[in-house]
């Protein structure tokens, strides 16, 4: 179970990671894109932070809904509606709700991958977010079915997300600015993949707290 | 870094507001969220043209609003797409009931923001149409990529759409033309040195002394590939040559169908350059390099169209499409027929680009 204060937890927790990783990701995309990945994605949760205090008392659907727009209006680049999309996503497949059962947050992440990959249309192996969301995805569905609770199911997920981030190193990249790079796009980490694995891996810190 | 700016965080917004001091009678500006737009929008029963992309590439977009090209133009952070809160309150306020026409760099963020700025255009009942710029001959497949960038082709067709929507063509004639300016322009670049983001504060790639990056687009990525400075006749083949014998390019693009109301995916071939083709020549500095050495690349470029039996009917030389203070040019060759050279020639007054005014 999932509650709604862990939720907003969740997106403070990211927010200071996204700040903390800052120039690493911005970094990462000066290699293969144009070096503002991690700008974008820190200016884009620092108005995600300045309108929570409204919201932070609704559902997880608002808030996360919230989220989606505040994005979707901050962060610019391919990751404001890519990521805009995800947790408009996320939000609307657990509308009104205030706490997440395992199911819910099963739904929650196949929707938000759903719109990423709709907005985006990449394919796994393209070099992008997606290979780091997917196999999460697919991980955590798989560990839920198998009687893993939520940390388990969810430590499964964000293992899977390194690796997929990891995977992306030797890839040629088909999607995004990276594919103007061609072969010279290999030997490189993903600064999208690398994003979503951080803000996966936030949600298992905060979910692994004691309440 | 040294650059002549207060702080990186303000840089966009101090620049947008010396803008608009200094062209009172050509545009406004609208803040957060950031917009320019023509001074006497809107312009009652004319397709209003908007576009937008991340800034940094001075004078496109904002320089180009004004008469007889942009009626608004959405500037993103520096080399970051725009969001499509800004494209969409600029639709609002400039629109005069005749619809907006996009004009999208096919940069995968660009396309995305446009693409939610249209829907949501679509809700508050704006006809709207995107058409993508993609001319970049640097980027060989399309298959495998995101296909070609959006590069100097796209100052070429916001001139002459902005002078077709002047005229009072309707938004399917406007966007048309738009397809059609892109099909048959073709671009490529180069740099003799990087830029540098002022968020970021370093130069975004090295290139050494006697280094020079071919292929690049117009954002301080690396380009395809890095090879030993050559001259700049030499440098000017390659460029020239690589448009003028790129063969035909397929793509598909996304676009929006009016009449079954969803995206449809759109296959579009760029003809292959003919002798007898008469041609626009555009030679682009990318922010760094002085006009006298736009000139010495030109010389060649004029001397290898010759050659090749293009006929050079138009020019335009200086800096319009920039990377910063990048050092370095791109070449564009646009194949001209009779409507778009008079819509070329036709007036305009913007703060970057004027004439017959
Ligand atoms: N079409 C796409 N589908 C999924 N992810 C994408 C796509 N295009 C780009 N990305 C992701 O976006 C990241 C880059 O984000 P960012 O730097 O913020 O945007 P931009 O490339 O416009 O500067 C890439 O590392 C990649 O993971
Ligand atoms: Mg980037």
């Amino acid at each position: 179970m999932v509650t709604r204060d862990q939720i907003v937890a969740w997106l403070k927790t990211v927010a200071q990671v996204l700040e903390e990783n800052k120039d690493y990701l911005t970094q990462l995309d000066a290699a293969i894109g144009d070096a503002d990945h991690g700008i974008n994605m820190d200016r884009g949760f620092k108005k995600v932070m300045s309108q929570l205090p409204g919201v932070e008392d609704k559902d997880i659907g608002s808030i996360l809904k919230t989220t989606g727009m505040a994005l979707i209006s901050s962060v610019g680049g391919a990751g404001g509606p890519l990521y805009g999309t995800l947790f408009m996503r996320a939000g609307m497949a657990v509308d009104g709700k205030y706490e997440l059962t395992d199911e819910d947050l099963a739904a929650l992440l196949q929707a938000a991958v759903d719109g990423v990959v709709q907005r985006g249309r990449a394919q796994l192996g393209d070099k992008t977010m997606v290979d780091a969301l997917t196999p999460a995805t697919e991980a955590f569905k798989q560990a839920i079915g198998e009687g893993a609770d939520t940390i388990e199911a969810l430590r499964r997920a964000v293992d899977a997300a390194e690796q997929g981030m990891k995977d992306t190193i030797p890839m040629l990249a088909k999607k995004g600015r990276a594919s103007y790079l061609g072969e010279r796009s290999i030997g490189h980490q993903d600064p999208g993949a690398t994003s979503s694995y951080l803000i996966l891996k936030a949600l298992l810190d905060v979910i692994s707290q004691p309440q | 870094m040294k650059k002549l700016i207060n702080t990186p965080e303000s840089f966009v917004k101090e620049s947008l507001e010396g803008m608009a001091a200094a062209h009172p009678d050509m545009i406004k500006i609208h803040l957060d969220p950031n917009f320019v737009y023509r001074a006497d929008a809107p312009v009652q029963g004319k397709v209003a043209i908007i576009s937008g992309g991340g800034s940094g590439h001075e004078p496109m977009h904002v320089g180009f609003v004004g008469m007889g090209m942009l009626d608004a133009a959405c500037p993103g952070e520096v080399f970051t797409s725009p969001t499509p809160d800004q494209m969409l309150e600029a639709a609002k306020v400039v629109q005069g009931g005749a619809g907006v026409l996009y004009i999208v760099k096919n940069y995968s963020g660009d396309v995305m923001n446009f693409e939610m700025a249209a829907d949501l255009a679509r809700t508050e009942g704006i006809q709207v149409a995107n058409i993508l710029i993609d001319d970049d001959v640097a980027v060989k497949d399309s298959l495998y990529t995101q296909g070609r960038r959006g590069v100097g082709t796209t100052v070429l067709a916001e001139k002459i759409c902005g002078a077709a929507a002047e005229r009072g063509y309707d938004l399917k004639k406007v966007a048309d033309l738009c397809r059609r300016v892109n099909i048959n322009g073709r671009s490529m670049g180069m740099a003799l040195t990087s830029c540098i983001v002022p968020a970021k504060g370093t130069p975004t790639f090295d290139l050494a002394e006697d280094e020079m990056e071919i292929g690049i687009g117009i954002h301080g990525e690396p380009g395809r590939e890095r090879m030993k400075l050559k001259p700049a006749d030499e440098i000017t083949e390659m460029l020239a040559l690589s448009i003028i014998e790129d063969p035909a390019y397929t793509r598909i693009v996304r676009e929006w169908d009016d009449e079954k109301g969803e995206w449809v995916d759109v296959e579009l071939v760029d003809p292959p350059f003919q002798p007898g083709d008469k041609v626009l020549a555009f030679v682009n500095s990318m922010g760094g390099t002085p006009v006298a050495e736009l000139y010495v690349v030109y010389r060649k470029l004029a001397e290898i169209c010759e050659k090749k039996g293009l006929q050079i009917v138009r020019s335009l030389v200086g800096a319009y499409i920039t990377s910063l203070e990048m050092q370095g040019c791109s070449i564009t060759l646009l194949k001209m027929d009779d409507e778009m050279l008079e819509l070329w020639d036709a007036p305009v007054k913007t703060p970057g680009l004027r004439w017959g005014v």
